[in-house]
């Protein structure tokens, strides 16, 4: 792996080696000291040009616990607020001997360019604009074969605000690359304008497709970013595409929920359908930091390293 | 101040024999094409004017003689949308680097866009504007704003500027949104006997576009900007020309649905006419896949079939023109995430190859110089006949020369051209402008 700025990037193969790697990783994570010296002497540094609290915390959890140094760039507080350019603070923090690089920003394609502008640094994309959250999609992958044994034939179906969703891009690509049947519902402004070449069905009403559904992928109405306003109001939003708990009933017994986070109560999700076991937010979250353990050892770990014995 | 040009100043009135330019050229070898046919033809120049035009010629003791074996001599082009960025943002292009840039692809006279800072919206600094192209090595001349400051909300002073010579009014960069000051404009404009240019984009529809609305910008999470934002002002703009029976131009149009709409205005007879640019005729959005700012334009690259039905538009002469649209910007300026870059991309060094391949080069000749001539009304000095009598702007073409386009030796002073690494097949020999030759083999000479 070069950089991982895509789920496209990876193909089957390598989703299925972040998954196998993260398994040895999500077992480091259960020991009494959850820590492996594989990165030992590699730097990262997380360049989040839009505010995060949890992507970022877990991607520099990850590296702590492979034993990198971390270091921690916020835009809010930082010379871009001065005016430096983006390419500019990339090539000084890269100068500072940085190994890889996670980068954040609220334009689509800002780690694409980031990956063309340093010079040995590997980046990671860790979320942009409405593109893709590629480790997003990967911790999600693995959190779903943890409970469901394998992708691979699930049907998914995939609800809410899609056209400005980086998370549903990456979704996409990772389920449909693993064998699933994705579906899509979401109003029909909140969807992309154009769906065409996306290995996707589109579910006009929600009610009637989710019985069929082995996994619902609830994302959150992006109203800070101005979705509200692609809905006549989130009343209206809540009542036709929220997960209630009636709507949940619907569901087959065995079907689980996944949210990317942070899940906003009543809005998208019901509260109390967001504390059910079948909703497994809360996994995900755990899971997310051995996914990005193996992104960063496969990134750095470079070729003839074994990775930490499972067992132990 | 004296001795200012007016726009409209005539060939003659030029600096012809500038100190050490020669005064006597032959053009020898080359096949004549223009308005009327193609022939086996020299071209004699003295003083600023074609003084003969037939086969094997006698060159007159003391002529400059420039090879034309193997190329095209034609009428000088003509770009009816160029930004040359001065004055404002030197640091993106200036009237001396545009000029050059000009020269090189063939052009003799560049209508320059009045979004400049400030913009071009008075007698002074359109004043400024044609002092500074004097010294251009092509004829400058100026399109003024419609509205003060382009701003869109009242009328810049148009006989003003129209006494100067300005021929084409436009506020480019941005469309004028207010279609009851659209109206007022053009039945003002009527009386001047000018021509407006739109820029058509409906800003409610644009959004926060930053590409064409699609499957690629789907896909790549870049906010879109629809068809209907150029399609929507068009059919309003046409509406509003019935009404008021004035002319307008419309500028770069990048859609099927415009070509549609501008097909059915011209068989009801509207006095309406239309440029298309090289690079909306053979780029796609597809270009925009790896997130480089230099793809990002106004209006943006579109799809396949809009990009077939442009060339098809120009082929049959819907689109009477192929303008370049060259929007330089500093390097700095484009190494920034793809929705914050600027619009824009340079045209002038590689539109004619681009638009010869496209659409082959009698159409190219017709859409890149004598229909620009008489929309810009340059006609009695620019587009040719090339034959003895007329004002000497004229363009020696190699069509068998390839060449790769490389950034860094674009005369402009920016290098954000979409064809960087691209080989291109056509090139610019000579470029002779009021009898000056202003580029030789490939050079500029200034």
């Amino acid at each position: 792996m070069t950089h991982l700025l895509s789920i496209a990037d990876l193909g089957r193969d390598g989703i299925e080696e972040v998954l196998s790697v993260a398994e040895a990783f999500a077992e480091v994570e259960r020991r009494p000291i959850p820590k492996v010296p594989t990165l030992r002497g590699r730097a990262v540094a997380t360049l989040f040009f839009e505010e995060s609290t949890r992507t970022r915390l877990s991607f520099e959890t990850a590296a702590k616990r492979l034993s990198a140094d971390v270091l921690s760039f916020s835009a809010a507080s930082s010379s871009v607020k001065k005016g430096e350019s983006i390419r500019d603070t990339v090539e000084t923090i890269e100068a500072m001997g940085m190994d890889a690089l996670i980068v954040r920003h609220a334009s689509a394609g800002v780690p694409a360019q980031v990956s063309r502008w340093v010079r040995r640094c590997k980046v990671v994309n860790g979320g942009d604009g409405w593109h893709e959250h590629p480790t997003q999609a990967l911790l999600d992958c693995f959190t779903v074969r943890q409970a469901k044994g394998a992708i691979e034939g699930l049907r998914v179906l995939i609800v809410g605000d899609i056209r400005h969703s980086r998370v549903a891009r990456s979704q996409v690509l990772a389920y449909s690359a693993l064998g699933a049947a994705v579906t899509l519902a979401a109003p029909g402004s909140l969807l992309p304008p154009s769906l065409d070449g996306w290995p996707v069905a589109v579910a006009g009403d929600l009610d009637a497709a989710l019985p069929d559904a082995d996994v619902v992928s609830v994302l959150r109405l992006q109203a800070e970013r101005g979705s509200g306003a692609f809905v006549p109001s989130l009343r209206e939003y809540a009542a036709h595409w929220g997960l209630t708990a009636r709507r949940v009933a619907r569901m087959h017994p065995q079907a689980v929920l996944t949210h990317p986070g942070p899940m906003i109560r009543g809005v998208e999700i019901a509260g109390d359908v967001a504390d059910l076991p079948r909703t497994l937010a809360t996994r995900q979250v755990t899971n997310g930091v051995a996914v990005r353990m193996a992104v960063l050892f496969l990134l750095l770990g470079g070729h003839g390293t074994t990775v930490p014995r499972a067992a132990g | 101040m004296t001795g200012l040009p007016g726009a409209g100043g005539r060939a003659s009135d030029r600096d012809v024999g500038r100190a050490g330019a020669p005064r006597t050229l032959m053009v020898r070898g080359g096949d004549v094409v223009d308005a009327g046919g193609r022939r086996r033809a020299d071209v004699l120049v003295e003083a600023g004017t074609v003084v003969r035009v037939g086969p094997d010629l006698a060159v007159p003791t003391g002529a400059t003689v420039l090879d034309a074996g193997g190329c095209v001599v034609l009428p000088g082009l003509v770009d009816l949308h160029t930004h040359l960025r001065q004055p404002g943002r030197e640091e993106a292009e200036t009237i001396e680097t545009g000029g050059r840039a000009a020269a090189l692809g063939g052009f003799t006279a560049v209508v320059a866009m009045p979004n400049t800072e400030p913009a071009i919206d008075s007698a002074a600094v359109a004043t400024e504007v044609l002092l500074l192209g004097r010294s251009a090595p092509v004829e400058v001349v100026v399109a003024g704003a419609i509205t003060v400051g382009r701003a869109g909300e009242r009328l810049a002073p148009m006989a003003e500027l129209a006494a100067l010579g300005v021929r084409i009014f436009t506020d480019d960069g941005s469309g004028l949104q207010d279609g009851g000051l659209m109206l007022r404009a053009l039945d003002y404009a009527r009386g001047l006997g000018v021509t407006l240019a739109q820029h058509c984009e409906d800003d409610r529809l644009v959004g926060g576009g930053s590409m064409h609305e699609g499957s690629w910008s789907s896909r790549l999470g870049i906010p879109g900007v629809p068809a209907a934002a150029e399609e929507a002002m068009v059919a309003r703009d046409l509406a509003l020309v019935r009404a008021s029976g004035a002319r307008m131009h419309f500028l770069h149009l990048s859609t099927a649905g415009s070509v549609a709409l501008l097909r059915a205005a011209k068989a009801e007879g509207l006095p309406v006419t239309a440029e298309a640019t090289p690079h909306h005729l053979t780029l796609t959005d597809a270009e925009c896949a790896a997130y480089d700012p230099v793809f990002k334009v106004n209006p943006p690259l579109r799809s396949d079939r809009d990009a077939a039905a442009l060339r098809a538009a120009v082929g049959d002469g819907t689109v009477d023109a192929v303008a370049t649209d060259h929007a330089p910007h500093a390097p700095e300026a484009k190494d920034v995430p793809f929705d914050e870059a600027p619009p824009g991309m340079l045209g002038l060094e590689t539109a004619l190859a681009v638009t010869v391949a496209a659409v082959g080069l009698e159409r190219a000749l017709a859409a890149m110089s004598w229909h620009p001539a008489t929309i810009a009304g340059l006609d009695d000095r620019h587009g040719g006949p090339v034959a003895a009598g007329s004002a000497a702007n004229v363009c020696v073409f190699d069509p068998g020369a390839r060449w790769t386009v490389d950034p860094a030796r674009l005369a402009s002073r920016s290098r954000n051209t979409p064809f960087a690494g691209r080989t291109l097949e056509g090139r610019v020999r000579h470029t002779i402008t009021a009898g000056e030759p202003v580029v030789v083999d490939g050079e500029a000479q200034r």
